[in-house]
């Protein structure tokens, strides 16, 4: 039965004190699925979160069963690595998560690395998140205490190790082949992939990362089964949604929703409407990474496939007349991301949010690859003029064809991160950009 | 001059040790212990930590300069990282990071004896904007007007973000 408004899984624990605690955790049922991962084969979990449809919360969407299934069968020694660098701006779930769940995390951990058969496995926190490390520290110590995690889970012979990792202030961590060097100790700088991760990952060996919300997800799946979490979503798309929503509305917050809940709802029916009486002109679906929608497109459901594909969202231009190209004449509509979902009303100031938008992917930028390192700053600094009443013309036809020469160059994806919202804004919200030209020509 | 790690630092850096293959892997944790211990991450700290851990210097200092949380000069006692992205900018979060400006008698990225004030990116509380983090404390909702009492709230209860490390 697909999910309604009031289906609440990973985020049911929200509010509740007592259930931070071991104790309080175990009295509310949690731990228990640890248990009957412990009496079930490693193809046996596997295979059920396959069926479920998980796909990745962190950004990607990619299926998580299919994800582990690339583990070479004969690996010696495998990781899991839980990706809790949350930082694409509008994103505002993991650490929630985290603060108000810690067990539910751990408990997805282990039964995850039993059935990826990972002995030591790692938690990577974003540096910043310091009330939430310790909330970690503290949950992970308990769980040794208590035998979940150590040499002998729960007297069952197979051993689970869990090492909460800090990083120290650095959005491209969040990539996971930088998460993973800097894991290692090295500068967070993405790896050239092929090999993935599941390949050759952390410290050499097959590594699955995985994100906050989709580990936490593991649980229900295995209490309830893969076809009943797949039954919950939409299409290939398995289980609820969080979406963040911020900006312009009366009532921002994190929500776990339906998947096929459409944008125009989440905006009027969850978050009040936009504020100040206002209309929506623009919608960043999930993370500044994703091509806006506009007011026209908001009726399309919030699931990672449908803003691939509906055609009720515009595809991204290169200019006009000339579509962008994702690759094989693959056209660019835009993306569920990492569901954090911003609002901007119909006074915004279009060109100055794309060049805050932009500011950050400067900032964030490794160095390693000259089109990013290079077209971030550039795109910056243009955009910059222009957000700021000092636009001259050609800067359009200027800042989109730094960004088409950033995409798809790079080793990583934060380039395409920085070029696809600079071409969807501007395939949109053509009229703001060139209005903010001609009001310095004037 | 040559530094040391207190031994309590020394404990911590040895039993992190013991979670990982080798020893590179404890190099953040080491210099966020460092950056606690001795203020920032002076010549001195980096050298203290390559000796620490068996890496050489340039490994340190290439490592030590890529993240942002580390800072190689001397800072304020606590760190007020106010966000000014994308959700923050369209509820006002340039307006705070003024006030906070005016309050401290600070620019963005200076610093006196009890604050460093930086004009942090995304702190993912979004559905808070604007908001701020200080070590474990966030504040959310932020209007200019409550920077005082905020800047006041620090001065009794400081939060810096070696209590953290």
């Amino acid at each position: 039965m697909p999910a309604s408004v009031g289906t609440h899984l990973v985020t049911q624990r929200f509010g509740n004190e007592q259930a931070r605690t071991l104790a309080g955790y175990e009295a509310s049922g949690g731990y228990s699925m640890v248990r009957k991962a412990l009496s079930m084969t490693p193809e046996a979990i596997t295979n059920e979160v396959k069926a479920s449809n998980l796909r990745g919360r962190g950004g990607a969407g990619f299926a998580t069963g299919v994800k582990w299934g690339f583990v070479p069968k004969d690996a010696k020694e495998v990781h899991l690595v839980c990706n809790a660098d949350e930082s694409e701006p509008g994103t505002c779930k993991d650490r929630l998560l985290i603060y108000w769940d810690p067990h539910l995390l751990i408990e997805g951990m282990i039964i995850s690395a039993l059935a990826l058969k990972a002995k030591h496995n790692y938690i990577y926190i974003r540096g910043e998140m310091m009330r939430e490390y310790l909330v970690l520290q503290a949950a992970v110590k308990e769980a040794y205490t208590r035998g979940l995690l150590g040499d002998n889970v729960l007297g069952s012979g197979r051993a689970v190790h869990l090492t909460v990792h800090r990083g120290a202030g650095a959005y491209i961590c969040g990539e996971e082949t930088a998460l993973l060097n800097s894991l290692e100790g090295l500068r967070g700088q993405p790896r050239l992939k092929p090999p993935f991760p599941a390949i050759k990952g952390l410290f050499n060996n097959p590594t699955i990362v995985n994100n906050v919300e989709t580990l936490m997800n593991v649980p229900f799946i295995l209490d309830k089964g893969g076809a009943w979490f797949n039954e919950l979503g939409m299409g290939r798309s398995g289980g609820t949604r969080i979406v963040c929503v911020s900006g312009h509305v009366n009532k921002p917050g994190v929500f776990e929703l339906p998947m096929g809940i459409t944008f125009n709802q989440i905006i009027n029916d969850i978050c009040g409407g936009v504020w100040k009486g206002r209309k929506a002109k623009a919608v960043i679906p999930g993370g500044v990474s994703m091509p806006p929608l506009d007011a026209d497109e908001l009726d399309v459901p919030c699931e990672f496939d449908a803003l691939q594909t509906d055609e009720r969202i515009k595809p991204v231009m290169v200019r006009p007349g000339q579509q962008f190209d994702l690759g094989g004449g693959r056209m660019l509509r835009t993306m569920a991301g990492s569901g954090g979902i911003v609002v901007l009303d119909d006074q915004s100031d279009i060109p100055r949010a794309l060049w805050r938008i932009l500011k950050f992917f400067a900032h964030e930028s490794c160095g390693q690859c000259t089109p990013c390192r290079e077209g971030t700053g550039w795109l910056e600094k243009v955009a910059r003029r222009v957000g700021h009443g000092q636009g001259k013309e050609g800067d359009i036809d200027l800042m989109a064809s730094i960004a088409h020469g950033i995409a798809g160059n790079t080793i990583c994806a934060l380039g395409d991160a920085a070029a696809w919202p600079t071409l969807g804004f501007l395939t949109k919200f053509r009229a703001d950009f060139e209005a903010a030209i001609q009001r310095r020509a004037a | 001059m040559s530094l040391e790690f207190s031994a309590e630092a020394q404990k911590k850096i040895a039993a992190l040790c013991d979670r990982y293959p080798t020893k590179k892997p404890v190099v953040l944790a080491a210099l966020h212990l460092a950056q606690k211990e001795h203020g920032h991450l002076s010549d001195d700290a980096m050298r203290l930590v390559a000796r620490t851990l068996d890496l050489p210097y340039a490994h340190v200092y290439g490592v030590a300069t890529f993240y942002t949380m580390f800072r190689l000069e001397p800072g304020g006692a606590q760190t007020i990282r106010m966000c000014t992205n994308i959700s923050c900018m369209l509820r006002g979060g340039y307006e705070v990071l003024d006030a906070f400006e005016k309050r401290l008698g600070l620019k963005k990225g200076e610093h006196n004896a009890k604050f460093t004030l930086v004009e942090e990116e995304c702190i993912a509380a979004c559905d808070k904007a604007p908001c701020a983090v200080v070590g474990t404390k966030y504040f959310y909702d932020i209007t200019p007007t409550q920077v005082s009492d905020i800047v006041a709230e620090l001065e009794r209860e400081p939060h810096p973000e070696g209590e953290v490390v």
